[in-house]
This record gives C-alpha cells, structure tokens and sequence, in this order.
C-alpha cells in the first residue's frame, strides 16, 4: 500500500523518531511503513490520521481499489 | 515524553519476562538434579518442585503474552512470523524425524531436549531475519 507518510512528515519538519515518539511505536516501524514495507494496523492508521489531520484515505492509497475503481 | 513511556514500558515487560524466564528454567533445574542431589529421592519434595516448576511455567506464559502485547505493530508482526516458522519447523522436524527413527531408517533417538533447542534456535534466527527485512 502506498501512503504519503514522508511527504507529510517532511512537511511538518519531523524526524522518524519524532513521528515514532508521537504514535508510539519505533522508529524502525514508521521507517518500514514509509518504505511500504509494512502497512499499519487500523488503530496505528486512525492515530496518524488524528496527529496529520487528514482522513486516511489522504494519507495511504490502496492501489487495488484503485485499479477496480 | 511518550517515546519514554512506551520504551520504557517495553525495557520493564522484557526484564519482567526475562526474570520469570530465569526462574521456570532454574525451577526446571531444581525439579531434575533435586532429587538427585538435594532431597534423595523423596517423592513428595519432587512433586512440589514439579508444581512449582509448572506454575513458574504459567506465569512466565502469562508474562510472554504481556509482553507481546506491549509491542509496536510492526514488531509483532516480526514475532508472529518467528513464533509460526519456529513452530512449524519444530513440528515438521520432529514428526520427520520420529518418522525415520520409527520406520528404523536412524538408529538414534534424542533426547525432547534437542527438540526444544531446535525450535528456540529457528526462533531467534527468524528474529533476526526479521528484523533485518524491516530494517
């Protein structure tokens, strides 16, 4: 899954420990996520929803849906 | 201040998990050389030590899912997918290997031990293999 999580965090001038520290996870899983190696669980979704105030939907792209859209 | 809270929380759960660790294995010790070496064979100090060792084994479990559950997503995911590979290889490698001792094509039966040593070393190799994939 694609997501926009860099960008965001690039604009909001933060490190990964310091996107790691609000949502409380480690700095190795944002890192992974922001790779796309991993993608988040609906909670640790909805956190980074509330911190970049955007729906989710603004933050990960599911290319699938996409594609059967 | 978060990042604190949660690493520190994690730091508390592993030495809590490493300290119950210690104390079933130390227990195990005690319930096979005790009888031995400390109480000479009294059936009733190898029952209590026996007890002992199986409630230290519960919650020493207990405290394993604490732990688990005090983790990060991607962190249990790294687990789960250790825990699976070390259980199925621990179950496919045993029952295979029961099966050539069974059909007589080896000749040497092991020890349950070596067993549990298989599986704990998968463990900690798929650990690190995860880790590494979501470095």
């Amino acid at each position: 899954m694609k997501n926009r999580l860099k960008v965001l965090r690039a604009e909001r001038d933060m490190t990964q420990a310091d996107l790691a520290n609000e949502l409380s996870v480690s700095r190795q899983t944002i890192n992974a996520i922001e790779k796309g190696k991993f993608d988040p669980s609906l909670p640790l979704a909805f956190k980074m929803s509330k911190l970049f105030q955007l729906p989710i939907e603004l933050i990960f792209e599911n290319e699938e849906i996409k594609k059967s859209i | 201040m978060k990042e604190i809270t949660w690493k520190t929380q994690i730091k508390k759960n592993t030495k809590k998990l490493a300290i119950w660790t210690f104390l079933w294995t130390s227990s195990m010790a005690l319930a096979v050389y005790g009888p031995k070496l400390i109480w000479a064979e009294n059936v009733a100090l190898t029952i209590i030590a026996v007890i002992i060792n199986a409630l230290l084994g519960v919650g020493m479990i207990l405290m394993n899912i604490k732990y688990l559950n005090s983790l990060d997503d991607l962190q249990k995911k790294i687990q789960l997918e250790a825990m699976g590979i070390a259980l199925g290889a621990g179950v496919v490698g045993g029952l295979s290997y029961s099966l050539l001792y069974e059909t007589h094509l080896i000749t040497k039966d092991v020890e349950i031990s070596f067993l549990v040593i298989f599986i704990s070393v998968t463990y900690l190799v798929s650990i690190l293999i995860g880790q590494k994939r979501y470095k």
